[in-house]
């Protein structure tokens, strides 16, 4: 097992290095607690599947997404524009992310400012690893626990990744089970467009625990997403049911490099 | 001279009714002209297919199949009839009596064969769509916003297609019936009448000229009946058979994530990133333009064609996470709100010789608030949930645009979320410095 070491573009361009692929680690995933293990676990699969690859450390500025959804287009065009200035001054030409709203952010939103970039969403990036045969994964682990995907809004209809992630947990020999409301028409956890950073309006009840709900239908073991935000949105959510200590809630990247013979 | 009577009030009613249906178009016109120009004249041959597959071939209606094959049945059985329409017109111009019969042949008593049936599914199809809406508890007919007006609407149109059916079928079989039995009104043995056959027997206590009173009655009531039904739709959310195709063929086609960047915003932004760029050279004196909407005239043509397209059926809002909890946000009474309110400046614009003269009124705050827009949690169900390709997101953004750069007013969390973007770059007050701290906690 190789020892994990994260290089910022920075110090391996100074030495002369160019890594192939930039991984945007994006605010939760820099500093939420529970984000950070998705973070890691990402990271030890790039890093096991010999993956050349750097972060941007402190260079990395939030890709204002939120300031955006929230209506703030200048701060967003500030965030955006000082991001750019980064990325090509690296002359950065492919990313992965772990966060849906970076990657819809990067993808689709920067081109127009000056930013094009090839960009992955980490489900995408893993499935690929798989096929290559460049991550396998140890059947066993996971075998015969039921789990349900909960689609993040910005993966699912914002860009129509749908498969990428079931693509993934097939591998895993789990048993997928589909909540009444997915893909397509998968219900919100509640956070995006900004939500996340304010308390709700008022109502009869918060998204997250509707959300909660629908999958806690499915009888799951494990809930999937791939989104820190669904994450903490649905973590809170079982909590809230007391279903903590039955429940698991788990990124795709760390399914994987749980299961994997890393 | 007499006999030329029923020509002139025919040609007469339907020029009326042109007049009257050309007259509104150039209002819907007019009013959706209100809104900024953007360009969606690109991609053509993907935007054809986008129009085709959705509003000709009602790709999205399959999402429910029951309700989706009987709005299928009434949407053919729309078309359809409308080719007898144009035998209709030409009978009434011209004074004649099936005017296509003896060009078609065969084939004519096939497409009336063809066109009884479908309004016989018609009729059982706006049966159903009339108890679904009445009788059965289904939640996104019930919402506030459906009270009053759009119910009655929505109930008027069922009404009159049942009306308009049934004259349809009443006619052809007093038609059947003089064909059979009175030769003395020479009209000519034509079309085949599968449905309209079985009413044979009710004509049989008439006199041949009752009969014929009662062909000709449903003849003319079927046909003004039509020609109101086309002055009706400006007043209605029916105006989708005809708009939904301008709409899909315009609608979006970037990925639904990606929101626009606002042009007038880079500049500026470029301009404070940038100290050597001169803000008093003419390249980049750009014309201080308003951020966001608060009214239909900074909303996009596109989005104000949206209003006039939308057909209520809340598809929409039964998709909304917010409106699912309970939140007021409905992304239907959105488009709602934003056609009413297009229509009062209409019709502020008509009164006013040509001009708008200020109602102290906005489409924001005056018809939708703020605890709306702020419930949005930005997540594209209600695009993704739509039939006919409309957008209430981009309203939705618009608005949070004008509060937040125009006005400030964004919930003052958002704001502490914002201050902490701008100074630190996160939407935590963590410093940017320490961004790579988890890298230690390996
Ligand atoms: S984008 Fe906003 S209005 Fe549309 S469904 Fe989601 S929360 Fe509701
Ligand atoms: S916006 Fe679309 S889905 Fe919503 S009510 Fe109007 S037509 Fe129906």
């Amino acid at each position: 097992m190789k020892k994990i070491e994260i290089h910022t573009f920075s110090e391996l361009i100074s030495q002369g290095k160019t890594p192939e692929i930039l991984f945007w680690v994006g605010c939760a995933g820099s500093f939420d607690d529970r984000a950070k293990k998705i973070t890691k676990a990402f990271a030890n699969i790039l890093t096991q599947a010999n993956v050349s690859f750097a972060v941007l450390g402190s260079e990395e500025g939030c890709t204002g997404d939120p300031a955006k959804r929230a209506g703030n287009e200048f701060l967003f065009q500030m965030q955006a524009l000082t991001n750019i200035e980064v990325l090509n001054g690296y002359n950065i030409k492919k990313i992965v992310t772990t966060c849906p709203h970076c990657f819809n952010t990067l993808k689709n939103e920067y081109p127009e400012l000056g930013g094009n970039y090839d960009v992955m969403h980490h489900t995408q990036f893993i499935k690929s690893l798989l096929k290559e045969g460049r991550v396998s994964v140890k059947g066993g682990v996971f075998k015969g626990k039921r789990i349900t995907f909960h689609d993040p809004c910005y993966l699912g209809r914002a860009n129509n990744v749908y498969e990428a992630p079931r693509d993934v947990l097939e591998k895993l020999d789990v048993e997928l089970s589909e909540m009444k409301s997915c893909k397509q028409k998968g219900l919100c956890c509640g956070a995006g467009g900004a939500q996340m950073f304010k308390d709700a309006e008022k109502g009869d009840k918060e998204i997250n625990i509707k959300r909660t709900e629908e999958a806690l239908e499915t009888k799951p073991d494990i809930i999937a997403s791939g989104c820190p935000f669904c994450n903490t949105m649905l973590s809170d959510g079982i909590k809230y049911k007391k279903k903590e200590n039955e429940i698991e809630v788990l990124d795709i990247a760390e399914l994987i490099n749980q299961a994997s013979d890393l | 001279m007499i006999s030329l009577i029923p020509n002139i009030i025919f040609i007469a009613l339907f020029s009326f009714a042109l007049y009257l249906f050309v007259k509104n178009v150039k209002k819907i016109y007019r009013n959706i002209n209100l809104g900024i120009s953007i360009d969606r004249t690109d991609n053509k041959k993907t935007r054809l297919f986008q129009m085709l597959k959705i509003a000709f071939g009602q790709s999205k209606m399959i999402d429910k199949p029951i309700v989706g094959l009987l709005h299928v049945v009434v949407y053919v059985g729309f078309l359809v009839i409308n080719i007898e329409l144009l035998e209709i017109i030409v009978d009434g111009t011209l004074g004649t009596h099936r005017v296509f019969a003896p060009f078609l042949g065969s084939f004519y008593n096939f497409l009336i064969a063809f066109f009884e049936i479908f309004a016989f599914l018609v009729i059982v199809s706006v049966i159903i769509f009339w108890i679904r809406r009445n009788m059965l508890n289904i939640k996104r007919f019930l919402s506030l916003e459906m009270k009053g007006w759009p119910k009655n609407d929505a109930n008027i149109i069922l009404y009159v297609e049942i009306v308009l059916m049934v004259l349809f079928l009443t006619m052809n079989g007093a038609d059947l019936w003089i064909q059979q039995n009175a030769p003395e009104f020479n009209y000519i043995s034509a079309g085949s009448f599968p449905v309209s056959q079985y009413l044979l027997p009710l004509f049989d206590s008439f006199s041949s000229n009752s009969v014929f009173i009662i062909e000709r009655s449903a003849w003319w009531l079927h046909i003004i009946g039509i020609l109101c039904f086309l002055n009706y739709l400006y007043y209605s959310k029916h105006l989708h058979i005809l708009l939904a195709f301008p709409n899909t063929y315009f609608a979006n086609l970037n990925a639904k994530g990606k929101f626009t960047n606002l042009k007038s915003v880079t500049n500026e932004v470029k301009m404070m990133l940038d100290p050597s760029i001169d803000p008093y050279s003419s390249t980049s004196s750009v014309e201080i333009s308003k951020f966001g909407a608060s009214d239909v005239f900074d909303l996009s043509k596109i989005q104000l064609l949206n209003a006039y397209t939308c057909t209520e059926c809340g598809r929409c809002t039964s998709e909304c996470p917010a409106n699912q909890t309970g939140k007021k946000l409905s992304p239907r009474k959105i488009m709602m709100d934003t056609r009413d309110r297009m229509e009062t400046v209409g019709k502020n614009i008509d009164n006013n010789k040509g001009k708008f003269i200020s109602d102290g009124k906005e489409l924001l705050s005056d018809y939708i608030s703020k605890e709306e827009l702020w419930a949005c949690t930005s997540c594209n169900a209600c695009v993704e949930a739509c039939p006919i390709g409309i957008d209430p997101l981009s309203i939705i953004m618009d608005m949070r645009r004008y509060l937040v750069m125009e006005k400030s007013d964004a919930p003052s969390e958002l704001n502490n979320m914002m201050s902490n973007i701008e100074n630190n770059g996160a939407p935590w007050p963590f410093n940017q410095m320490d961004k790579l701290n988890w890298k230690n906690e390996i």
